[in-house]
């Protein structure tokens, strides 16, 4: 058992905070702290496109300003990482997921994120429609920063944060779930923060 | 936020394999190159601690911590051998 | 490389605060007090781990600043976004109690006893520190070793253990460049080490110095990659990033 260091508090916390918007286990920051598994990657926009794939194929896709183009809204969520900093009340402009997805007719039941750099996550359909899945590109009012995953990410709030892939470039449909970059590295295969499914077997 | 190298896990590493392993050579297994633990690129504070090689970027060594202990995936290593 | 470095696993250890010292406005030596320490070479660091009331914990590791022989002590610098560096620079006291791991690292380390072979310490703000553990203990072992220190701060104040690294004789050179201030006066190198800063001062190849790099990443890269141009073998060449975006 460690010894507690006295006067030790950590980031600045918010102790006037709802206790229930913020999972177990979690604790609540202003600041938005950067975690990365690999290099930030930088890619030009005329480069730039988002793609729904499937078997090798790619089924639609979106320069960035045709994803610009596309009706965009301003979400506010609570947000929620795995190593155990929460966030509330971000804020973010993006296009929904259910406006890319119901451009491509498809029978999957799973998607596999794909990101510049090489990371992928995997998501079962049900989780990025419906309302609870976006390609955000702004933060705040301002452009997505690279070290937060401009020009676009995935936005999924109700799953642990890693789901929310930065410098996303597309979807993979799937008939069958296949893990991603987290998921094979030994955490949870959904991440709900509510029932804490942080690691394989929770 | 910039990267550090393999000398910032000197001690999880040591935590793992028992002994010391920033001067350890390793080989990736992606590009084949060769150099010390200790020059690797790693990525801190993510959900794991990523080590990455220098040269072509691929993910050598992944460490995540779950209830004191500590799960290490090596497949991005060709070789890796001790001093 | 038997016995230069501690094998075996490590434990963490709850060790007490013996005494700080400001070394600058933002820079604080902690002495520790480390019942059955082991022992640890020059260059080696140590591992911190805090945990707070609610049961949050937070680690880093630290250079050790003494040298072998010496009471434990690490330096550390204040970073204004930080976690655990203003409340070791500001609130820790004596007395009161922290948990280290260490020592760690067999790669940063100052190999004296099978290499005297030149050295060339190349540190970026508080990249200094392992530096100060290397020359205390090349002056405790009474080495010939001849060895050159070049140290980038932001401006004077910010270069730590600054009345130590001026007193430094017999075989020690020590040369600054300040970065973004200088004294009135001031007659010493301006600007950050640049390839031709390193080209007056690093030793020449031909008697196969051993360099070492120590401080923030982009520092640590920008002079490895110029000590490279030198024509340094890559393997004479040791590097240790303190990540960040501060510094000189």
């Amino acid at each position: 058992m460690s010894p507690i260091s006295r006067g030790f508090h950590g980031r600045h916390r918010e102790s006037e905070v709802d206790k229930s918007r913020v999972p177990p286990g979690q604790y609540v920051t202003t600041d938005f702290p950067v975690l990365s598994a690999g290099p930030t990657p930088h890619s030009p926009l005329e480069n730039w496109s988002f793609s729904i794939r499937q078997a090798g194929d790619t089924r639609k896709s979106w320069s960035w300003e045709e994803l610009r183009a596309l009706p965009a809204e301003d979400v506010t969520v609570d947000i929620h990482c795995v190593t155990k900093w929460s966030k509330l009340d971000t804020m973010w402009q993006a296009v929904s997921i259910d406006t890319l997805l119901e451009q491509v007719e498809h029978q999957a039941q799973f998607v596999l994120a794909f990101s510049d750099g090489g990371y992928t996550t995997n998501l079962p359909l049900a989780d990025v429609t419906g309302g609870k899945a976006w390609v955000a590109f702004g933060y705040d009012g301002r452009p997505l920063q690279p070290e937060h995953g401009g020009p676009a990410r995935l936005l999924v709030p109700h799953l642990y944060f890693w789901k929310s892939a930065k410098w996303v470039r597309g979807l993979e449909l799937l008939a069958a779930d296949e893990p991603g970059f987290w998921e094979r590295y030994g955490y949870n295969n959904y991440g709900d923060p509510w029932r804490e499914q942080r690691y394989a077997g929770d | 936020m910039d990267t550090l190298d393999g000398n910032a896990i000197g001690g999880l590493l040591q935590e793992i394999f028992g002994t010391e392993m920033t001067d350890a050579i390793g080989t990736c297994g992606t590009c084949g190159a060769t150099g010390p633990v200790a020059e690797t690129v790693v990525y801190l504070h993510a959900p794991g601690t990523v080590m990455r090689c220098r040269i072509c970027t691929a993910v050598l060594m992944v460490v995540v911590q779950r209830d004191q202990v500590n799960c290490v995936d090596l497949l991005g290593l060709a070789t890796l051998q001790t001093s | 490389m038997a016995g230069t470095a501690v094998r075996g696993r490590l434990t963490w250890q709850d060790v007490t605060v013996v005494a700080v010292t400001d070394e600058t406005a933002s820079v604080r030596t902690i002495e520790l007090e480390v019942p059955d320490w082991a022992g640890h070479q020059a260059g080696q660091h140590l591992d911190v781990r805090l945990t707070a009331e609610d049961g949050y914990v937070a680690e880093r590791s630290y250079s050790i600043a003494s040298a072998p022989g010496e009471p434990v002590a690490i330096t550390v610098e204040r970073l204004d976004d930080g976690e655990v560096s203003p409340y070791l620079t500001e609130e820790l006291r004596p007395g009161d109690e922290i948990e280290i791991r260490g020592p760690i690292g067999g790669y940063f380390v100052w190999p004296w006893h099978e290499d005297d072979s030149p050295l060339l310490l190349l540190a970026g703000g508080s990249g200094v520190v392992p530096f100060r553990s290397m020359l205390r203990h090349r002056a405790r072992i009474g080495s010939s070793t001849p060895a050159k220190l070049l140290l980038s701060a932001r401006s004077l104040p910010d270069v730590i253990y600054r009345s130590e690294l001026d007193a430094l004789r017999d075989g020690v050179e020590v040369i600054y460049t300040l970065t973004r201030q200088q004294p009135p006066g001031w007659s010493g190198h301006s600007g950050r080490v640049t390839n031709a800063l390193l080209r007056e001062v690093a030793w020449p190849i031909s008697q196969h110095p051993i360099a070492y790099v120590c401080g923030p990443t982009a520092f640590v890269e920008s002079v490895a990659a110029g000590l490279v141009d030198l024509s340094y073998p890559a393997d004479r060449i040791k590097t240790e990033r303190y990540g960040g975006v501060g510094g000189p």
